[in-house]
């Protein structure tokens, strides 16, 4: 591509790849990293087999595009121009496919989205209710773009607020716009973004840094991958945006390397962006000099702190520093430096082009625009889902995310990752925005959404986290460190039916003491998981204390492997996967579960189809 | 201390300029190279970077995705992230610790598996999942898959062994 050597250049060439924008049928297929894993490789190679056979390959385009949000049906496609939706495609639908678009785009009625409720089929992905109820401003362009190629970008309207910017604006009036437009660091803690920014423009210290946080370590938690996988130019340009908000002269992206598709796709965005002049020396035939670096975390949680990052950066280990001093005063290089989330960079072109008003206009009193979840874990709908701040559990859960598998019941959802809680299915009509899952004694954090129905043992889950984080804890600070070793080994006791009443004062205490004392956010955090479980299901923790008993038959000390002999039919396939040869019986006739031996692996309920296989 | 090949260490250290910002991308680069970060090329990344030689084992051993020991031929990152966990990974790993003959998570005799827990590689909607060599994701894994993923990467990497004899007698040395 050409090198812009203006900022209206752009505008002009979006016109032009508009004008040269062919009425040709494209195919594009979701190549994200969920849909990858689901086989969208194989499709999109049988799809371009296909065309080559039939001599399509000028009549029929191929595209490979970012994460469409839907991972449970993947792969998932659009055939355009016509916006048809088909999901759960496999290698060998290519022939259909590629016949029914040949056939005046008569849909292939099996790939169309089926309806549970109704059994309906769906034509298009808006109407699909997972899609209906949401309000797709950073995501909705995912589906539409190959992220590897910056003209698709342009083509709908990208780098258009940069170059409003360098023409239109001040410094100070992307700032104020930013401000005045509500949004909040998308990062989990929701400090002000124009905020931080005010703040680091009253330094006098040169130079300043620009840092974006794509250390995505909630586990749980994927939105900031599916962004940069999907549409990294949307990310870029909010960095340069606030390059030069800030008068920074140099930023670096810090992404994990358990990502590395979307270390791809971002540095064949800044390329890109270098090579289009949008980046480096002079961008846009202006004084602004700007240039992106992209770090790769080396696997550390605790790096998503911001001052650990800035170490990591440094090439140091990523331990935390106390703050005060603030990032913005003392940063990196011990220069003042803004980090923000992916997220909240990507919100800013979006500001720019619709106006902070109007982005302030969506979403409750204190949290504005919209925020990004993933829904996963017992839900039938998984993958990511962007709607406006304020919208309730309930419309989540039932309406976007389709309800629990299997008829089950709802017991919790657990939102904000490690540093989070779990609210009860009771508080489901709570709205979501960052106050209101605050004072529920959960917090918004990155946006990781996992349900839990009443198979999931909420001792073992606060088991789990505390598990995690004692991994996790960069062992600086004394509460954090021993803290959550503390809290692991006593859940560990009661999990395994050892623990006492006391134990739960204990557990409360300690909480609270790790909450006040750590050095950083980490440990400031790490108790929510217990603690809100503490306050909500304290009945289950006391089963398993006082009656020996793991009410959602979890943890494996407190419970029996049986089988039915009424329901078994003795079809010998749980005795061919049992790991420990603890399944005696003959053929045909009904099994037995030896229970000295049986290591309640549970492989044989997996395998038993009459479900003979009972737990006590 | 184990044979290190270490003209492979300059051209590597060449890419970077002598920066302290440059350790972490120099030792990822070193673990890529080797599978694990041998003694004698940290020692020259000390020197080269005039880092001391204790802060680059403090980096070492700090991140996870360093190890000072060789990892096996296909490493198994088993996702235990939440959406993971409630969906059943633990069982999964279970499983496959158990078929490749290891009491936990680390790297297998003949040097073929490593198996390793990573907390959300971010397909939270196929979970269970597990990533092999950094690429391939298995979706919605259960006990039952458990078998035929480690069948298809053990065929994997006994198949150059034929091919190339050397490097089968170098695995096994």
């Amino acid at each position: 591509m050409l090198k812009l050597k203006s900022p209206h250049e752009i505008k002009e060439l979006q016109l032009c790849l508009e004008a040269s924008e062919t009425t040709r049928p494209c195919i594009s297929v979701c190549a994200g990293s969920g849909c990858k894993a689901s086989g969208a490789d194989n499709v999109i190679a049988s799809l371009r087999k296909e065309l080559e056979k039939r001599n399509l390959a000028g009549t029929i385009d191929l595209k490979s595009t970012g994460c469409h949000g839907f991972c449970e049906k993947g792969p998932v496609m659009i055939v355009w121009p016509e916006k048809v939706f088909y999901n759960g495609v496999s290698q060998s639908d290519a022939k259909d496919i590629v016949a029914s678009v040949m056939n005046g785009h008569k849909p292939v009625e099996k790939l169309l989205y089926k309806d549970p409720n109704t059994g309906e089929r769906v034509l298009h992905e808006h109407d699909v209710p997972f899609y209906a109820r949401q309000q797709r401003i950073l995501f909705g362009n995912n589906g539409k773009l190959d992220p590897k190629d910056i003209r698709d970008y342009i083509k709908v309207g990208g780098y258009h607020a940069l170059g409003h910017v360098l023409t239109d604006f001040t410094p100070e009036q992307v700032v104020e716009s930013v401000k005045r437009s509500g949004l909040r660091g998308r990062g989990g803690a929701g400090f002000p973004t124009g905020v931080k920014w005010e703040a680091l423009r009253k330094s006098a210290v040169r130079p300043r840094y620009i840092v974006c946080n794509a250390d995505e370590g909630d586990p749980g938690a994927f939105m900031d991958r599916s962004l940069l996988e999907g549409n990294p130019h949307s990310v870029i340009e909010g960095i340069i945006i606030g390059g030069y908000a800030l008068e920074a002269k140099e930023a670096y992206v810090y992404v994990r390397a358990e990502y590395p598709l979307a270390v791809e796709h971002l540095s064949v965005a800044i390329q890109q962006a270098e090579k289009a002049g949008l980046l480096g020396d002079n961008i846009l035939g202006t004084k602004m000099s700007f240039r992106i670096h992209l770090v790769q975390g080396a696997g550390a949680f605790v790096c998503g702190e911001e001052t650990a990052l800035l170490a990591s950066i440094e090439g140091k280990v990523g331990e935390p520093n106390p703050r005060p001093p603030y990032p913005v005063q003392k940063g990196l290089w011990g220069k003042p430096t803004v980090i923000n989330n992916v997220k909240t960079w990507a919100s800013v072109p979006v500001i720019i082009n619709k106006g902070a008003d109007w982005y302030a206009s969506i979403g409750t009193e204190r949290s504005k625009g919209t925020m990004v979840f993933s829904l996963v874990g017992k839900i039938n709908n998984t993958g990511l889902v962007e709607v406006p701040m304020g919208i309730t559990l309930r419309e989540m859960i039932y309406e976007i995310g389709g309800g629990i598998p299997k008829g089950k019941k709802l017991k919790a959802i657990q939102i904000g990752g490690p540093s989070g809680g779990c609210i009860p299915a009771s508080m489901i009509d709570l709205p979501i925005d960052y106050e209101a899952l605050t004072q529920a004694g959960s917090m918004m954090g990155s946006g990781g959404m996992v349900v839990m129905d009443e198979d999931t043992c909420m001792v073992d889950l606060a088991r789990y986290f505390m598990e995690f984080l004692e991994e996790e804890s960069c062992g600086k600070c004394f509460p954090c460190r021993e803290g959550t070793q503390r809290l692991k080994d006593i859940l560990n006791r009661i999990s395994q039916g050892k623990g006492t009443e006391e134990d739960l004062e204990l557990l409360d205490d300690a909480g609270w003491m790790i909450k006040e004392t750590s050095l950083c956010g980490l440990g400031q955090t790490a108790p929510n998981p217990v603690l809100s479980t503490l306050r909500y299901f304290r009945d289950e923790y006391e089963a398993h204390i006082r009656d020996k008993k793991c009410p959602a038959k979890v943890c494996r000390e407190l419970i029996v492997y049986e089988i039915d002999e009424t329901i078994c039919d003795g079809c010998h396939a749980c005795v061919r996967v049992c790991a420990s040869e603890a399944i005696l019986g003959e053929k045909d006739k009904p099994h037995e579960i030896e229970s000295g031996k049986c290591i309640k692996c549970g492989a044989c309920i997996e395998v038993c189809q009459p479900k003979a296989v009972l737990v006590h | 201390m184990p044979q290190v090949d270490m003209e492979k260490v300059e051209p590597l250290l060449e890419q970077y300029e002598d920066q302290r910002l440059n350790l972490i991308p120099i030792l990822q680069d070193v673990q890529e190279t080797y599978r694990y970060l041998p003694e004698l090329v940290l020692r020259r990344i000390s020197k080269k970077l005039r880092v001391p030689l204790t802060e680059v084992y403090q980096v070492a051993t700090f991140y996870r995705c360093f190890s000072l020991v060789p990892r096996g031929k296909h490493v198994i990152q088993v996702c235990l992230g939440t959406a993971c966990h409630v969906r059943g990974a633990p069982r999964v790993l279970d499983r496959i610790l158990r078929d490749l003959k290891l009491p936990h998570a680390g790297t297998t005799e003949d040097l073929q598996f490593t198996v390793e827990t990573v907390r959300c590689i971010g397909c939270c909607g196929l979970a269970p999942v597990a990533r092999v060599d950094n690429a391939n994701t298995h979706p919605h894994l259960t006990q039952a898959k458990v078998g035929g993923l480690l069948k298809k990467y053990q065929e994997k990497a006994e198949a150059p062994k034929a091919a190339k004899p050397d490097e089968a007698s170098h695995a096994k040395a």
